[in-house]
């Protein structure tokens, strides 16, 4: 995309910033497409922000008490339960796989594109495996435990709504960015981009970092506090 | 140094965030682990949350290299919740102490946890063969 070539000695900084804002055709000094996945980012930060902001609301006016998670997220490997050790072992994949997406970015940039397919690929199947623990971990509470988006056994009901939406809609995104990845190593691979260039690893990059992100929030607010 | 040739950075860079979001986790993880309580657990879990997001945003999504223009459109905007998360936070314990002291709610209910609702041992022993 020429156009969002930045331009020439254009400044760094705020007296930058002036300029940007006040050129004639473009604010943005970046492709479009990643401009545009930028504003998407940013408005799924309030969906997100709304659910996070409306389970603290909830989880300060519930006066039942709350289930105490490191308990029921726990997981024992013949011996004593490990607290919290499923979510712990998720964390982990979902910054394995952001890892993964970062350095095939960087191979996008460096035409190399059998090594970004391959990269673009294992963050898929990072991603795919993180899916499918937390189908295992929802078919353990609803099946096992009788955690219901209105009940649960251990205390306040509400624990059960905002885990199966906040989750659920997480998990969501990343269902959604898996096919998203697929589809783009598969363009990548059959050479798609080989004109038009590889910002796209990097723009599918950012949502995939985006839902790293998320549940960096996620893993702190709803798991460990 | 953002420009139609995109955001190219050294390798070294990403692999030793890549190493410090694992070590980060691992922090985060051993506040349970160790069961840190109370105001501790708070300030820790949280520390260890902005570390770990500041670092993916800034280098992985590649912000630190942006322009002003767009760290602004990025950042801008969501700073705007805090002021949100100040009033929820507000108002719930508001409501909180309404419904202890003018509603009846009882103040020292426990919660059950599995090993309660399954016996001793943990939730049904079998666990690891799933």
């Amino acid at each position: 995309m020429s156009e969002a070539k930045a331009i020439e000695g254009s400044p760094e900084g705020v007296t930058g910033l002036v300029d940007d804002w006040s050129a004639d055709r473009q604010a943005y000094q970046v492709p479009w497409g990643k401009a545009m996945m930028w504003i998407f980012l940013v408005s799924d930060t309030f969906i997100f922000s709304c659910f996070l902001v409306g389970y603290l609301n909830v989880r300060l006016t519930t006066t039942a008490p709350w289930p105490p998670q490191s308990e029921i997220f726990a997981l024992s490997f013949g011996g004593a339960p490990i607290p919290l050790i499923l979510i712990a072992i998720m964390t982990f994949i979902l910054i394995t796989s952001s890892g993964t997406m970062a350095l095939a970015v960087n191979m996008g940039y460096r035409k190399d594109k059998k090594k970004a397919f391959w990269l673009i690929c294992a963050t898929a199947a990072f991603g795919a495996s993180f899916v499918g623990m937390q189908m295992f971990e929802w078919s353990k509470l609803i099946l096992d435990e009788g955690v219901r988006p209105w009940t649960n056994p251990f205390g306040a009901p509400q624990f059960g709504s905002i885990f199966f939406m906040v989750t659920g809609f997480h998990g969501l995104h990343v269902t959604g960015g898996v096919i998203y990845l697929l589809w783009v190593a598969f363009r990548v691979k059959r050479g798609y981009y080989d004109k038009k260039g590889f910002e796209i690893i990097e723009i599918a990059g950012l949502y995939w970092h985006f839902v790293d992100l998320v549940w960096v929030f996620i893993f702190a607010f709803f798991y460990l506090l | 140094m953002a420009s139609a040739e995109g955001q190219q950075h050294p390798l070294g860079i990403y692999y030793k965030i890549w190493i410090l979001l694992f070590v980060l986790s691992g922090f985060s993880y051993a506040v349970d682990y160790f069961d840190v309580q109370g105001g501790m657990r708070w300030a820790l879990v949280i520390l260890f949350m902005f570390l770990k997001a500041g670092f993916i945003v800034a280098i992985f999504m590649h912000v630190v290299w942006e322009r002003l223009a767009l760290v602004l459109t990025i950042l801008g905007p969501p700073s705007v919740l805090l002021v949100l998360i100040g009033l929820m936070t507000v108002e719930g314990k508001y409501a909180e102490e309404a419904r202890f002291n003018y509603m009846g709610h009882d103040r020292n209910a426990v919660a059950l946890s599995p090993s309660d609702l399954h016996g001793e041992g943990g939730e049904h022993g079998g666990d690891g063969e799933h």
